[in-house]
């Protein structure tokens, strides 16, 4: 066996890894949803080299679910809403780039340092990866934390999924299938009700900006 | 054939509802099938009580002395909570807080919210679970924004940004209990994420791989279930959305998520050998209670008022499980019982008190006993129980968490003692004026539809005088599997 593979998987996991930092790094909301789609389908082409190397049936499943759902159907959900909401332009501005990005940096670090000892007691070809997919993790967590309109925190929301994924398939070769179609059932409800969601907010404060949701505090 | 039952009659009522929930009858229609899904429960439970633990669909799915009794209180709850809100929804259409339309969205979601609990109580997948609960966060969130208020659409964000960052914590916790199990059980089909059979073998998975999962788990699910720091949705979602909606949440949707801590926290500290999953459950429990306790006193709304009681439950209730032993474990059991009851009959209370005076400000509600005298010694009632007073069941799980602290952790004591102390001198002290207060009668009253809450009230009386036999046998073995 040549580690043609592996290479590929190692490829995918960097590119992953890249476009977190370029979700973390975009102003633009419409943007972001295309890197988000991106990553989908880098995902979903990383699943399926781990299918075909390891011939593993449920692995094609979960590759072809990730591939529609991810780089087809939310990423048509969120274009939609954007020009629905009118928000095709929208951008905004971002306090303190390079440390977020810093903050990022570490993150990875620090990712890598949690995953050191689970890596070592795997026996999946992809195990190195693992890291990789805590990190995706973390970024998107951290994008979310940092972001004040909405449309990118739900970017963020779904950013975070797919580092999940990741971290499934690179550990145990994906989880069990029913699961998976439990997690992707959610995530697509969950969308939708997302986009109900953007659609008050822009009724009721005429902005996406989530600065006006800051009226529950304790005093 | 019962467990089927049981999560078909909410399903299908779900689906029904949400074609004809704007109809005249649609709120009879609800609590007719919380009614079914409670017979199909009762049936469940007494089969579980001949036969032991029972299993459905070849192992997919399973009851023991766990979960049993909380199939049950779930749908009960569920059951006089559909009761409640078929009055209480009706004058909230009444004062055109909500339309046709809303009604409709409200018991559809109602009876799937209800379905993903029980779904998650009986799924033996821990994935399921995972799935059942972030259905449950999807189920509820558009309850909380149903009056379309600026202030009910942040809390529902928050609600749903918050949960939505917990619960994929706990998804990459799942992933790595997975990923533990699959060593010794296979990754080939489904079984390695079934908790039977993890339970088996939990002497022989990795203690690091676990510890670190637990880790996730904890603080994922510990999100739902009102820990802190991450409790900072809960007093916001039971404050804007509408009464019964407060009540299920805190009386159902914490309960469930607190289950699932336990059955996580079961396999570790079966395999990790050492009590790192109990602390790491007392140190949170510990830290919510004490903070919730000092929040209480900075509340204005009577709901938000009684959320911070319900985080601070729930604080008690993980120190007690994190403590072990079947003492604690059968105080921890009793007390999740009664504090589910009783919230959510103060929830019921709260929600009439705010339609009879307009408000749900505390200092702007006065001499309830003259407006309503049921609603009056109902919020007294609820009031004194929920604080721990004898003879309500609050005060036998309460005494018999904090003797077991006194033997087992002495240092606990002086925290658990300041945090009861000062919640209730937070909370009396502004029922009482809520309650006794003089103030100029206001005109509004609606008729009353307090039988659940007295129903509540009344059991929460009999489980601190008398626990029946059957209900202590429960306990008993659920205290000996949880360790």
């Amino acid at each position: 066996m040549t580690n043609l593979p592996l290479e590929l998987i190692n490829t995918c996991a960097a590119l992953l890894l890249l476009l977190s930092f370029a979700m973390l790094s975009q102003r633009r909301v419409l943007t972001q949803v295309d890197l988000y789609a991106a990553q989908g389908l880098v995902l979903g082409v990383s699943i399926l080299i781990t299918a075909w190397n390891t011939h593993q049936p449920h692995l094609y499943y979960s590759a072809g679910l990730t591939l529609l759902l991810k780089v087809l159907v939310l990423p048509f959900i969120l274009h939609r809403l954007i020009r629905r909401l009118d928000a095709i332009w929208e951008t905004e501005t971002l306090l303190n780039m390079p440390s977020v990005l810093l903050i990022g940096l570490l993150l990875v670090m620090f990712a890598f340092v949690l995953a050191q000892p689970i890596s070592e007691l795997a026996t999946t070809l992809t195990r190195g990866t693992l890291g990789i997919a805590l990190a995706v993790v973390m970024l998107a967590f951290l994008m979310m934390i940092t972001r004040r309109k909405a449309v990118t925190q739900v970017v963020g929301f779904l950013a975070m999924e797919n580092g999940l994924l990741f971290a499934a398939a690179s550990t145990t070769y994906g989880m069990p299938m029913v699961v998976e179609l439990g997690v992707g059932l959610d995530v697509l409800v969950g969308m939708f009700i997302l986009g109900i969601f953007l659609f008050h907010i822009r009724e009721q404060f005429e902005s996406l900006d989530l600065s006006h949701l800051e009226s529950l505090k304790e005093d | 054939m019962a467990m089927l039952l049981l999560l078909a009659i909410p399903l299908a009522g779900a689906l029904f509802l949400g074609l004809t929930g704007n109809r005249r009858w649609a709120p009879e229609g609800n609590a007719l099938i919380s009614a079914a899904t409670l017979v199909a429960a009762i049936w469940l439970t007494g089969s579980v009580d001949a036969k032991g633990t029972v299993f459905f669909l070849g192992g997919q799915f399973f009851v023991d002395s766990f979960s049993v009794f909380l199939v049950a209180l779930t749908a009960l709850i569920g059951f006089t909570t559909a009761l409640f809100s078929r009055s209480y929804m009706r004058v909230e259409v009444q004062h055109a807080r909500i339309g046709g339309g809303r009604m409709r969205l409200y018991l559809g979601l109602y009876q799937l919210f209800i379905f993903t609990m029980l779904l998650a109580l009986t799924s033996n997948n821990l994935g399921i679970l995972w799935v059942a609960m972030e259905g449950a966060t999807l189920a509820t969130v558009l309850l909380v924004s149903l009056y379309h208020t600026a202030a009910g659409i942040e809390a529902a964000w928050k609600y749903f940004i918050l949960c939505g960052v917990g619960i994929a914590l706990a998804l990459f916790g799942t992933v790595l209990m997975y990923f533990a199990a699959s060593k010794l059980l296979g990754s080939q089909g489904t079984n390695a994420l079934l908790w039977t059979q993890l339970e088996q073998v939990r002497g022989q998975l990795d203690a690091r791989v676990l510890s670190l999962a637990f880790v996730f788990l904890l603080v994922g699910y510990g999100t739902k279930v009102g820990l802190a720091p991450l409790h900072n949705w809960l007093p916001d979602a039971h404050a804007e959305g509408p009464a019964p909606v407060s009540a299920v949440l805190s009386g159902l949707l914490l309960n469930v998520a607190l289950y699932a801590v336990v059955r996580c926290k079961v396999l570790v500290a079966g395999a990790a050998h050492s009590a790192l999953a109990g602390n790491l459950m007392m140190g949170f429990g510990l830290l919510t209670m004490t903070l919730a306790a000092f929040l209480l006193w900075r509340q204005k709304d009577i709901k938000r008022l009684f959320a911070y009681s319900s985080v601070e439950h729930m604080g008690i209730a993980t120190f007690a499980f994190g403590m072990g032993g079947p003492v604690a474990n059968f105080a921890a059991l009793l007390h999740m019982t009664v504090h589910s009851l009783t919230k959510s009959s103060l929830f019921f209370t709260a929600g009439e008190a705010a339609q009879k005076t307009g408000t749900q400000l505390m200092e702007k509600i006065r001499s309830l006993l003259t407006l309503s005298p049921s609603t009056g010694w109902a919020l007294m009632l609820g009031t004194l129980a929920i604080l721990g007073m004898p003879p309500f069941g609050v005060f036998t799980s309460e005494f018999l968490i904090l003797i077991t602290a006194v033997r087992d952790h002495p240092w606990s004591t002086p925290f658990l003692l300041l945090a009861l102390a000062v919640a209730f001198s937070a909370i009396f002290f502004r029922v009482q004026a809520m309650v006794f207060g003089e103030s100029p009668p206001s005109q509004l009253s609606p008729r009353s539809s307090l039988v659940p809450t007295f129903v509540h009230l009344g059991l929460v009386l009999m489980l601190g005088v008398y626990i029946p036999l059957h209900l202590a046998q429960w306990y008993n073995a659920a205290a000996q599997l949880l360790g």
